[in-house]
């Protein structure tokens, strides 16, 4: 599978592809597609075609770029599908149920040219990408502990059970893990 | 007196609302004279509200073994 490669060219290892790449790539689908399972069948798909593929992969781009550029043409594809299935000269108009019958229909479909919404989603999928970022930047199980503590919201007891660790041992490693994350995203997402 | 790498990773606690009611009291008491920590504990609850902000999606760890297995079987 590894690619004879020179010092700065990039190899595949898919023994670590779901450890180090799988949440990263899940969260990137779920944002696209809002839908966990598709998410999860898209990012399977995703691996699939990298094994397959991998005789293609140049080393030129890291491993999770060139999987995140897989899963974007999953993506697409996943759309392509689903809009075939419908009818194709259908035109989706959503009437807005408080207009009333002499406003301009038009103008009301306009989008909000104040409002704050969409950026808002864009900018906290940036920060979901830039956490996940700084995760991978961990000790592995320095990022376990974090992402089952924090993200998944697991209890200390479970969390120590999974990783076979005391609560005393834990609480050191959540503080490191902390400590590097602030650092690592400090410029850019803190406001303190 | 409590250390400041004591202090901080009680700061830690906090943030996942595990910290005894003796914890917060030596935590509060150690910030009103030790700036580090002050901004320690700021920045690290700001990291919280970050994390929750992003509203990040993990897949579960079966779902994770699973895939490992089918992709093992492929390789």
């Amino acid at each position: 599978m590894r690619r004879q490669t020179g010092m700065t060219k990039q190899e595949l290892n898919p023994d670590i592809w779901v450890d180090s790449y799988s949440d990263y790539l899940f969260n990137y689908a779920v944002s696209r597609v809002s839908d966990s399972e598709i998410a999860k069948d898209l990012v399977q798909e995703t691996f699939f075609a990298g094994l397959k593929s991998a005789k293609n992969f140049k080393g030129e781009a890291a491993e999770r770029t060139w999987l995140i550029s897989i899963l974007k043409r999953k993506v697409i594809d996943h759309y392509r599908k689903i809009n075939s299935k419908k009818a194709k000269s259908m035109v989706r108009i959503t009437q807005n149920p408080n207009s009333d019958a002499d406003s301009n229909f038009l103008e009301e479909q306009v989008a909000d040219p104040m409002s704050l919404l969409e950026n808002s989603q864009i900018e906290n999928e940036e920060l979901g990408m830039a956490i996940q970022d700084c995760i991978a930047k961990l000790p592995k199980k320095h990022a376990l502990a974090f992402t089952l503590k924090t993200i998944n919201g697991l209890s200390t007891e479970e969390v120590c059970k999974e990783l076979d660790i005391n609560p005393s041992n834990l609480w050191v490693i959540l503080h490191r893990a902390r400590t590097v994350l602030m650092d690592c995203l400090n410029n850019n997402w803190f406001k303190i | 007196m409590k250390s400041c790498k004591d202090v901080e990773i009680i700061c830690t606690k906090v943030q996942y609302k595990e910290a005894s009611f003796l914890e917060k009291i030596k935590i509060k008491l150690h910030v009103l004279f030790c700036k580090t920590c002050k901004t320690f504990s700021k920045k690290n609850t700001e990291l919280t509200s970050l994390c929750s902000q992003a509203n990040i999606k993990t897949l579960p760890i079966e779902e994770k073994e699973k895939m490992k297995t089918e992709l093992k079987s492929r390789t």
